[in-house]
């Protein structure tokens, strides 16, 4: 056979291959065997698993003890994982990398595609996250959701989504990677959609979908191109021959991968789903609308720092998205009146900034990181806080509506009001370290982008504060027939526990720690400051108390009207219309879109019509006879047929003559 | 000299006189069981066949016997890796279809005796096309199905429209015979040059013996006869009406199998009989069948009805194939195979699913079916979600596997084949995917999400009797992939690389 088909075989799909001889290509993942408590990695996945499944074929027969089930899975993970992390700690810094075959996909002669899990420093953290905030918020749920007839679904599908969240950040390759990326799409498309009777709720269900479907298929198409290029999909692999691309191909990719990570994590231009996705249960805007699912875009950047690595346009692509959406989420989130909406818009900014400190390197992959642990805590905080004001407050989400509901909601207010203090970045609060090292950095690489990333932090410290007046302070605004109340217990430990979070969780820094910690992995470079760090900090602080000042100012002097005004400045009016990100989604794909698929339709409609009467023609009759006999179709058809088998036979006889 | 193969083609044959020569009174109630006792011994033939070839490399059970020596026509018939897949799915669909005549399931305007004998016809030239190891034997399997498929959709297609369903189903016969006619054309050419018919004499030849230019000529002819059924996009007019107007059985079976002998006859015969042909025509090929994607997602953005939208979407999965095919890689091709058992499988999933709801609701216009039937008929809403997923490519069912394959085929193709231009169909490829996405998440908002519109009919037990095994088998394919392409893999090295 002639060498026309190219390469008849192809190396394989391999997801573990092993490159011994590229160590020099700086911080190459390099894992070893799993074994001891490692070698239980798939059970982490493998718990909440098995709950899914129960509870969502269960269905109601799970309904007395459904919820407990879905609770106890992630907590045993969360364990599991706990165990994990003090071995690692016990291992010298080097040789915390463990890798796990868990199944083989395909192993068929030039085929072969396993599903592998790493644990390393990166995942590890991860892990913790999901499962022990995922646990938390599952314990919150109990209460959060203890009138819903559909309790045990609702149970069902967040383990889906812890499941699928944990295949995300264990994924030893990018395909498993990309398994887990669908899975916590659909679980999210699921929870977002689980009032799925409310028109709201479903339509918003549904724009998430796609629009993180056009992410997907740029993440689907860098996995793709990586497997071309490197002959393999494994973390292992393609960070090993990362180095001998060429810039261009690493470009391609990095940016296709920057895609799919906007899709994933809210980022402009595809933030518009977030704002939403709010239509969704509280616990579900609080688990993946915050604290988890969205950060996989930061996640996946931090994994593939081998790629941006040597791709420094993506890597400034990530840091101009990152200081976008940061602005662009927090103007949002400062003209919000639904208090879920402006908690969302604040999310939008928070990873903004976590991409931006990606998009610095290897400067920033850690600080990008310890934001993204610390806002999971004060953010989930924050999101259920918000539920149990919703709770008591009769499902209202309007803070105008509000006000005063803090001596009403004593343990809600003191929790929220931790988180608060965390995310404005109040010194000595989680948040205050972890932003505070990303706006450094920022202003190391390049002063508009610490001026932006500076400007951000104002303004969200002018909008928390917003939240914080109108829904605990202020004058009372709700009606007579509302009857506040604290929630049980169910819902308010896992409140205190996520704001004890909030306020230490700035130790991770202690140390360094966390830098050390993850410089294996992402590498480490120092950044030099034109000022002394100190200082910096000082002007930060500054600018959060202004915006603090100004929120007080605007709000505590004047009457806080029950509706929204109508008349307000051009910016406001943008800024409750999301920016018009969705007029322009609409004007520049869906209307477009429409005209194009009806002309479509209308052509392919009109090209049969021109084919039945050139047929018609064709077989002797019009179309008018075509339609009205069965008989003229008989017989069109058999001298068709006829036709045909004349044809044979005379070709056959020819060819056999001749 | 096996003697399988000719039965596996024979029972659905000869099945099909049983309820003709039924007594008359009695033949419409019997004929539906009778189909399933013959479509289900067909079945197990098909399993006895499986067990026989399943995994052994090569062409098996293969047996041969002169028919018209004068013309060189021979009776060949063999199964190997590419065919075994969809031999199965064959008779399963098949099967399924005849379990669904089950219980009043038949047509409204009665003929259930004429209907079954005429669908077991239809059977017997599906498979015969897929085990045909003869250019003129497969040719002849290949026009077989003509017949009995004009007839379902003619006789016993939408009962609102009958001259819309006979104006369909003679499009569908007559676009299909003009493209036969180029195919058995192309047939010639081959025959003239190498002097055989033999399509396994002519697959180790890969082409030699036959000029560039008959190649070229030949694998037009056949490429295009093969396309109008695949269908390839501009030649996929036929095939909206024909879908929309089909009763319900007619429109799983012509999506679940017909569609697949034109996909299937790249596979076998346009690739390693016209290798050189096939090259030169692979970049058209690949841009035409991403233009397919991208057409029959947009369309199925306008559709309103739910079963011409899944005729579009057909369109659109199918070009998936035909890109894979395009690739001329082991990796585009087995993506190719895969695609085409999987879109087999959904496909014929949610035609099933189409005629229950037009059962119901005497219609399949989204707007009639309304809103919520996760809360009318939760047991069919969410047979419908998952096929809905399955269909758009989510990872861990069966339609993710195909088309990643088959864009990963696009995205390294074959030696000799532009490269920039296989990149950009599989661009605009990857595009279409996410359009499927906007359409079947759509589709869901539109009937299964909401407020119940009406009080809505559970499924029956002879129904979830027929959506089971379609759905498992797409979770299993999803999950375990390997084992169909540990089956596949072997015959498309060998059909690629020449020789047996």
């Amino acid at each position: 056979m002639s060498p026309v088909f190219g390469e008849p075989v192809v190396n394989g799909l391999t997801a573990l291959s092993v490159h011994p001889a590229m160590q020099e290509a700086g911080h190459a993942v390099t894992p070893a065997a799993a074994g001891g408590v490692f070698s239980l990695t798939w059970l982490v996945v493998a718990l909440p698993a098995v709950s899914a499944a129960v509870l969502l074929l269960g269905g109601r027969t799970t309904k007395t003890w459904g919820h407990l089930l879905g609770c106890a899975t992630p907590i045993a993970s969360f364990v599991l994982g706990l165990v994990m992390f003090v071995e690692l700690l016990r291992r010298p810094g080097d040789d915390r990398a463990v890798a796990q075959s868990v199944y083989t996909w395909v192993e068929a002669g030039s085929f072969h595609v396993e599903m592998g899990f790493l644990v390393d420093q990166l995942s590890i953290l991860f892990v913790l996250l999901i499962t022990g905030v995922g646990g938390l918020i599952h314990v919150y749920s109990i209460g959060y959701m203890a009138d819903d007839e559909r309790r045990p679904r609702f149970f069902g599908q967040l383990n889906l989504f812890i499941v699928a969240m944990l295949i995300l950040v264990l994924g030893a390759d990018y395909l498993t990677m990309f398994l887990g990326w669908e899975g916590v799409g659909l679980a999210s498309y699921l929870l977002i959609g689980f009032w799925q009777h409310k028109h709201s709720a479903a339509t918003a269900a549904k724009k998430a979908f796609v629009v993180n479907r056009v992410g997907d298929m740029g993440m689907a198409l860098a996995v793709m191109a990586m497997f071309a290029t490197f002959g393999t999909m494994s973390f292992e692999g393609v960070s090993a021959a990362a180095s001998e691309a060429s810039e261009a191909t690493l470009t391609a990719i990095g940016l296709l991968l920057l895609l799919g990570a906007c899709g994933k994590s809210a980022q402009v231009p595809l933030q518009s789903w977030l704002l939403d996705a709010m239509e969704g249960p509280t616990p579900v805007s609080a688990l993946i609308h915050a604290a988890t699912m969205v950060t996989a875009g930061v996640y996946l950047v931090t994994r593939s720092n081998f790629i941006f690595e040597g791709a420094p346009v993506a890597a400034t692509a990530v840091v101009i998205v990152g200081l976008v959406t940061l602005l662009w989420g927090a103007v949002i989130g400062c003209a919000k009146d639904d208090i879920k909406k402006a908690l969302a818009g604040s999310t939008m900014s928070q990873i903004g900034y976590m991409m931006l400190a990606a998009g610095l390197g290897p400067a920033g992959y850690a600080f990008a990181i310890f934001h993204l642990i610390t806002h999971g805590f004060f953010k989930a905080n924050l999101f259920l806080g918000a539920g149990s004001v919703m709770h008591a407050m009769d499902d209202e989400v309007d803070m105008r509506r509000y006000g005063a509901l803090g001596p009403v909601l004593p343990a809600t207010f003191l929790t929220f009001a931790m988180g608060y203090l965390a995310i404005i970045g109040f010194p000595g609060f989680a948040g205050f370290w972890s932003k505070d090292k990303i706006i450094e950095a920022a202003f190391a690489d390049n002063w508009v982008v610490g001026v932006g990333a500076l400007l951000g932090a104002g303004i969200t410290a002018f909008y928390m504060t917003r939240v914080m007046l109108m829904t605990f302070l202020t004058r009372k605004r709700w009606a007579k027939d509302v009857h506040p109340h604290e929630s049980p217990a169910v819902m308010t430990i896992p409140l205190i526990v996520l704001a004890v979070l909030s306020v230490v969780g700035g130790l991770l820094l202690l140390g360094g720690w966390i830098v050390d910690w993850l410089t294996p992995v992402v590498g480490e470079e120092h950044h030099e400051l034109a000022v002394s760090p100190w200082l910096l900090t000082l002007l930060i602080v500054a600018v959060v108390a202004v915006g603090v000042a100004v929120a007080f100012v605007v709000l505590v002097k004047r009457e806080i009207p029950r509706t929204a005004p109508v008349k307000v400045s051009p910016f406001t009016a943008a800024a409750r219309a999301d920016l018009y990100g969705d007029a322009l989604n609409e004007a520049v794909l869906m209307r477009p879109g429409q005209y194009l698929t009806r002309s479509l339709v209308y052509a392919d409609t009109k090209g049969i019509d021109g084919t039945v009467n050139g047929v018609g023609a064709l077989v002797g009759g019009s179309s008018g006879r075509l339609r009205r006999l069965q008989t003229g179709f008989v017989r069109s058809y058999a001298l068709a047929m006829l036709s045909g088998v004349a044809l044979v036979v005379l070709a056959l006889l020819a060819v056999n003559l001749g | 000299m096996s003697w399988l193969l000719p039965a596996l083609v024979a029972v659905p044959a000869l099945g099909a006189l049983v309820p003709l020569v039924w007594p008359r009174a009695e033949a419409d109630r019997v004929a539906p069981a009778v189909g399933v006792a013959v479509s289900g011994a067909a079945f197990v033939v098909s399993l006895v066949v499986a067990a026989a070839a399943w995994g052994r490399d090569g062409m098996r059970l293969e047996s041969e016997a002169a028919w018209i020596p004068s013309l060189d026509v021979f009776w060949r018939v063999g199964v190997d890796g590419v065919s075994l897949p969809l031999v199965l799915l064959t008779t399963l669909l098949t099967l399924l279809c005849m379990v669904s005549l089950l219980r009043g399931g038949g047509p409204e305007c009665g003929g259930e005796r004429n209907l079954v004998a005429t669908l077991l016809l239809l059977e017997t030239g599906v498979l015969g096309t897929f085990v045909a190891l003869d250019l003129v034997l497969f040719f002849l399997f290949f026009e077989v199905v003509l017949i009995p498929m004009w007839f379902v959709i003619a006789v016993w297609g939408d009962r609102h429209d009958a001259a819309g369903r006979r104006r369909a189903a003679t499009v569908f016969l007559l676009l299909t015979v003009i493209g036969s006619a180029l195919m058995l054309v192309g047939f010639l050419l081959v025959h003239a040059e190498t002097g055989t018919f033999d399509l396994l004499v002519l697959a180790e030849r890969g082409g030699l013996g036959m000029s560039a230019q008959t190649q070229l000529f030949a694998a037009l002819a056949i490429g295009l006869g093969l396309a109008v059924k695949a269908p390839m996009w501009p030649l996929h007019i036929w095939l909206p009406d024909a879908h929309a107007k089909a009763p319900t059985v007619g429109s799983v079976l012509l999506a679940g199998v017909l569609l697949k002998m034109g996909t299937y006859g790249f596979v076998r015969v346009w690739l390693p009989v016209v290798p050189d042909g096939a090259r030169q025509l692979a970049p058209y090929l690949a841009c035409l069948a991403a233009v397919g994607i991208v057409y029959g997602s947009l369309a199925c953005l306008a559709q309103s009805d739910f079963k011409r939208l899944v005729a579009y979407s057909s369109v659109g999965h199918m070009g998936f194939v035909l890109l894979g095919i395009a690739s001329m890689t082991p990796v585009g091709v087995n993506g190719a195979l895969v695609a085409n058992i999987a879109h087999g499988l959904i496909t014929g999933l949610l035609f099933f699913l189409a005629g229950a709801l037009k059962d119901r609701y005497d219609s399949a216009e989204l707007t009639v079916i309304g809103r919520g039937l996760y809360a009318r008929s939760p047991r069919l809403a969410v047979f419908l979600a998952v096929a809905a997923f399955a269909s758009l490519g989510l990872p861990g069912l069966a339609g993710f596997w195909g088309e990643m394959l088959a864009l990963l085929g696009a995205f390294d193709p074959a030696e000799g084949l532009p490269r920039v231009t296989f990149l950009v169909c599989m661009v605009v490829g990857g595009v279409g995917a996410v359009l499927t996405a906007a359409y079947f998440v759509h589709v869901v908002r539109r009937i299964c999400q909401g407020e119940p519109a009406s009080p809505g009919t559970e499924a029956t037990s002879v129904e979830l009797a027929v959506w089971a095994p379609l759905l498992v088998l797409t979770v299993l394919l999803g999950v375990v992939p390997g084992v169909l392409l540990a089956v596949t893999d072997p015959a498309v090295q060998t059909l690629l690389g020449g020789g047996r």
